[in-house]
């Protein structure tokens, strides 16, 4: 094959590289924690970590809405002194302020950032699209585990969810048998 | 020879050279296209230089005078888009054009209407990229970085900006892989790859990044583009995307292309420090295989641009230490320069006066990037003055004055005469004091808390910013003399002869000067003699 | 001749390197870093000086022998050249030598790393949130928030053409209307976060900046050692205002950091208050004016004329001068629009009703229309 042939591939492929680098980077942050993201495990996983009852870590809670949403958002505690490998339920309270409905979703993100790895929810309501009625107020739960492995050094930590208006969600909310079925 | 034919750049009366305007559009002759390119550059770092001087008047003194905050952040964005793209890539491929083929001993390109159309694209791309500035919304304001969410707010421009960088991304990799091919084809016999000059060694190497890196620009961009317009959410948190990844695949382009600008400058240096030494390059494997572990290493360093987005610990160290890595085999290439002038028999014409500041102030530039390698104390560096101070050092009397150092050296090999060197010793006196001065405060302020791309600041930065107002002003005006040295130097002078400088060798220093349209008709043999400028 | 002009370059380098480490002596002259006044920054100082005497001695060590050599092997003094293109011992050295000076320099810098990253067992935590181009400020144990956003001094001075003397501003762009108050010698956990695009959180004298990020948090911590005033700005380009978001650092004993907490909430609890009962058009419009120079001008012009093509007149417009306008009007504040940022978190009902009119009123815009605040909460 001609030089120029390869590098042309060479270079084909490095614009697909590009676009591998998206899942990549995904994989790359479930194993180091890069981005904050934290992890989820099912319920029975949860149920067999032994939990340490010598020890007592500080989660706080932390709630941000997006200024382009007319929601409020808070919890319920915002800071909890867990044990390791203990479940716990956290209770989140949104309400739709406005006189739309509004589909939006939760963002999360642990900080420090080394501790989203050991950061394991088996429920969550993040990543998945909310619509609230117009003034509805919703509870929310959050059901966690902080893996035991949790390095020693790290005995506080927070997790921080910001709701964001899903974009491009108007049009849909003008008939929300359209969210359910095409959204959900 | 007739003065017309002077004035072309060439004298060969046995090709049949086109004329007129049609010579240069459908070029497929390296001369040509690598003049244009030249050319191009010359034009690009005025342009460019204009803008640099349109933020060094604004921040002369605290307070607004002469341009809104927003059209100060389309200043300082498209200032380094120019430099970057339309000013140190084009000038480097230019120099790769016109010597490559001379250095290889071959008659030409391996793909000469490939060559003219990655010229040609350069026009038209930064005509798209200059037009945003009479757009609603103005031009690209949001860092020559892109970073979203910042970039998506920009108005109409918004998807001329992403094609200008298509366009600019497509002229590159067609550069590169016209370079490479040519290298790997059309040696002269006996032209081994460890016989190749550095330049040429060195542009290889660039033209493996450019290719590798130059795509997952063009990749990230167009995420960009398909966020702004087709409702993805690679970077819009609120779709569940992350605007820190595009950080991440921006830099992994964006620390590689560092090396693109620099790697060809290492390699010009290295062709004229030997020369006026008259002895030969020091360590010349060891500076292959430097230049080689620059290249890979910058593929995992590039997360220390991005120290101060919150990565987890290990994260932050594995970047510091690679990045602290690099200083390694920087380090030998700035000994072997040493090395190479030690017990040399050395002439300071005015190639040498540059390279030599190269080697100068480039480290300088090497040491505070070492110093901003060290992730706890980057938390104060990051995004000031410093890193500002820091980059212009290794681009400015870095880059830009090695293929300054490059046009004085080959010049008279291109033209057929010699340049005043008067003149150029002149232009180098002003060029390197002044560029201390306009870069060296930039340190303080940066240190003293100055952040970077701010069109106003408080009083206590004001001497030091005046200090370095003075010094651009005084730098860009300098520059028109490099413009008239070539101008004088095309137009006459003394006659060069075929190895111009005494203590010049290689392929290119056996052709006539100037070299006939086709340099070598019949391949040249290469020997150990004759090898190794 | 050549040599001496070199020399004089090179002495004229050398001494502002050495002017920036005598910095710390000249602290007003601003050359060098800060010291700063928490552990950490102590620490960051410490590790700045050192990097920058090794690469200064390797500097000096280098080019010293650069220079003697450009001096001494000159054609012009006779000098014939070596031969020599090679010798791996001298290659070996100059490659084992940098590696042990930077592992040298790596320990120290991961130390202080791990350091930085030992955010827990605060004694409070505060959010900073990024907004263009403001910071808000939450604490999260004593339920205070509020936004700071450039002082009006300052404000003014900047617009071009105000013709007002800089110096005369105490701390022009560093300033202000609300300073974040913290107490000293108490851990302090830092969160930062931002609402529309990335900003930077840095207070040089606090040893560190951070990215504000949509959607991520990220955090750190200072113990301020002494009572002062620290200033710092956003360093991550935010769009156009980036150079007019400061932030200023209020360090105060305990004691006294009580008594303001107590303060600001009386303060909010007397705003909320406010909000029940009706003002009048002198009182709207007011307040409305201050409002609209620190909150609206920055986009829409002190004259309301806007900037064509990025932000839209107000004066003259639709939205602000006919009666089917007014919901609208009210609902733009409130919730925002494309590039308009939503108010409705942070001014209140008095606030909003009081620009409103303020707009309604001005620049010719003569509606006569008055805005209560009853007003406002009913289109929440």
């Amino acid at each position: 094959m001609r030089t120029e042939t390869k590098l042309t591939i060479l270079a084909i492929a490095m614009f697909g590289f590009g676009y591998a680098l998206v899942p990549l980077y995904d994989v790359f942050c479930e194993i180091t924690g890069l981005n904050g993201k934290t992890g989820t495990i099912a319920n029975t996983e949860a149920a067999q970590l032994e939990v340490d009852q010598e020890r007592l870590v500080t989660v706080e809670f932390d709630t941000n809405v997006n200024s382009e949403l007319p929601w409020s958002f808070l919890a319920q505690a915002h800071k909890m002194k867990v044990h390791p490998g203990e479940l716990t339920d956290a209770v989140f309270v949104i309400e739709n302020n406005s006189d739309q409905p509004v589909v939006a979703q939760a963002v999360p993100s642990v900080a420090p950032a080394q501790a989203s790895l050991f950061f394991n929810k088996t429920e969550c309501f993040c990543f998945t699209q909310q619509m609230l009625a117009p003034r509805e107020r919703k509870e929310m739960t959050v059901r966690f585990v902080v893996d035991p492995e949790l390095p020693k050094k790290i005995s506080t930590l927070t997790l921080s969810y910001t709701y964001f208006k899903v974009p491009g969600s108007d049009r849909v909310v003008l008939d929300p048998g359209v969210v359910d079925e095409e959204r959900i | 020879m007739s003065e017309a034919v002077i004035h072309n750049g060439h004298h060969d009366h046995h090709d049949h050279k086109p004329y007129g305007i049609g010579r240069w559009l459908f070029s497929t002759n390296h001369k040509d296209i690598g003049t244009m390119y030249l050319v191009f550059a010359l034009i690009m770092f005025f342009v460019g230089g204009a803008m640099a001087m349109v933020i060094r008047a604004e921040l002369f003194q605290p307070g607004l005078q002469f341009v809104n905050p927003l059209f100060f952040n389309s200043m300082t964005t498209i200032h380094a888009l120019v430099m970057i793209f339309g000013a140190v890539m084009p000038a480097g491929v230019g120099l790769a054009n016109w010597m490559i083929p001379m250095m290889i001993g071959s008659p030409d390109m391996a793909l000469p209407r490939l060559n003219n159309m990655s010229f040609w694209i350069l026009p038209f791309a930064f005509t798209l990229l200059l037009s945003t500035f009479f757009m609603p919304g103005g031009a690209p304001a949001g860092g020559w970085t892109m970073y979203p969410p910042l970039v998506l707010q920009l108005g109409d421009g918004f998807p001329f900006l992403i094609f200008a960088i298509h366009f600019l991304g497509i002229s590159s990799i067609l550069g590169a892989i016209n370079i490479i091919a040519t290298v790997f084809n059309m040696r002269a016999p006996g032209m081994t790859f460890m016989k190749l000059p550095l330049f040429v060694w060195t542009w290889i190497i660039t033209a493996f990044l450019l290719i590798a890196t130059m795509p997952v620009l063009a990749g990230s961009v167009t995420m960009l583009l398909t966020d702004k317009f087709f409702g993805t959410s690679f970077f819009s948190a609120a779709g569940g995307g992350d605007p820190v990844m595009f950080q991440h695949v921006f830099w992994f382009f964006g620390h590689p292309e560092v090396y693109i600008l620099i790697l060809p400058a290492f390699g010009i240096v290295s062709q004229i420090i030997p020369a006026f030494a008259r002895k030969p390059l020091f360590g010349y494997e060891s500076m292959v295989y430097a230049t080689a572990s620059i290249a890979f290493l910058s593929f995992f360093v590039w997360a220390h641009h991005m120290f101060t987005v919150g990565m987890p610990l290990t994260g932050e160290l594995f970047f510091m230490y690679a990045t602290m890595s690099i200083a390694v085999p920087t380090g030998v290439k700035i000994f072997n320069w040493v090395a190479t002038m030690w017990k040399g028999s050395m002439t300071f014409e005015t190639p040498m006066l540059f390279a030599v500041s190269f080697v100068v102030l480039f480290s300088i530039g090497g040491f505070t990037g070492l110093m901003m390698g060290i992730t706890p104390v980057d938390f104060q560096y990051h995004d000031t003055y410093f890193i500002v101070a820091h980059f212009h050092y290794v681009l400015v009397p870095g880059a830009i004055f090695a293929l300054m150092a490059g046009v004085y050296f080959w010049l008279p090999k291109w033209t057929g005469h010699m340049y005043d060197e008067r003149l150029g010793k002149i232009h180098f006196w002003l060029s390197a004091i002044f560029v201390n001065m306009l870069f060296f405060p930039q340190h303080f302020l940066g240190l003293a808390g100055m952040p970077r791309r701010i069109p106003d600041y408080n009083v206590q930065f004001t001497e030091w910013n005046m200090v370095s107002s003075i010094g651009g002003f005084a730098f860009g005006l300098s520059q028109l003399i490099l413009v008239w040295v070539v101008i004088k130097c095309v137009r006459g002078g003394q006659k060069a002869t075929d190895q111009v400088w005494e203590g010049a060798h290689g392929l290119e220093w056996t052709l006539p000067s100037p070299p006939p349209f086709h340099s070598f008709t019949t391949p040249p043999q290469v020997t150990d003699a004759t090898a190794h400028s | 001749m050549f040599f001496k002009k070199l020399k004089e370059c090179l002495t004229g380098i050398t001494a502002l390197w050495l002017m920036a480490w005598t910095g710390a002596v000249h602290a007003e002259w601003g050359l060098n870093l800060t010291r700063g006044v928490t552990p950490i920054s102590h620490e960051v100082y410490d590790l700045h000086m050192l990097i920058l005497w090794v690469v200064t001695i390797i500097g000096i060590g280098v080019f010293s022998v650069m220079f003697w050599s450009i001096l001494h092997h000159r054609k012009s003094k006779g000098a014939v050249s070596a031969k020599f293109h090679h010798s791996t011992t001298a290659e070996i050295v100059w490659t084992i030598i940098p590696i042990l000076i930077l592992v040298g320099m790596a320990i120290p810098a991961t130390k202080t790393l791990i350091k930085m990253e030992q955010t827990g067992d605060a004694d409070m935590t505060i959010k900073v949130t990024g907004y263009q181009w403001k910071w808000k400020y939450d604490y999260m144990d004593d339920g205070l928030s509020f936004f700071s956003v450039l002082a009006q001094d300052s404000n003014d001075a900047r617009q071009p053409g105000s013709n007002i003397d800089l110096n005369s501003i105490d701390h022009y762009l560093l300033d202000v209307d609300q300073p974040i108050v913290l107490p000293i010698n108490k851990k302090i956990r830092i969160l930062t976060t931002a609402n529309d695009v990335i900003h930077a959180w840095w207070v040089p004298a606090l040893g560190w900046k951070r990215d504000a990020i949509p959607g991520f948090i990220n955090d750190n911590w200072i113990i301020i050692e002494e009572p002062g005033t620290y200033r710092g700005q956003c360093a991550e380009l935010c769009g156009k205002d980036h150079g007019f978001m400061p932030i200023v650092v209020k360090a105060v004993p305990e004691e006294e950091y009580v008594a303001w907490v107590k303060k600001m909430k009386m303060a909010k609890a007397a705003a909320a208050a406010s909000g029940d009962r009706d003002f009048s058009k002198d009182e709207l419009m007011a307040s409305g004016k201050e409002l609209y120079s620190k909150n609206c001008a920055v986009c829409h012009m002190a004259e309301g004329q806007g900037i064509p093509g990025t932000f839209p007149a107000l004066a003259g417009s639709a939205i602000a001068t006919t009666p089917e306008g007014l919901p609208d009007h009210i609902d733009r504040i409130l919730h925002g629009k494309n590039l308009m940022p939503p108010f409705g978190e942070q001014l209140s009902d008095a606030d909003i009703a009081a620009v409103v009119t303020y707009e309604r009123n001005a620049w010719g815009n003569d509606t006569g229309d008055v805005v209560q605040p009853k007003d406002i909460k009913a289109a929440r």
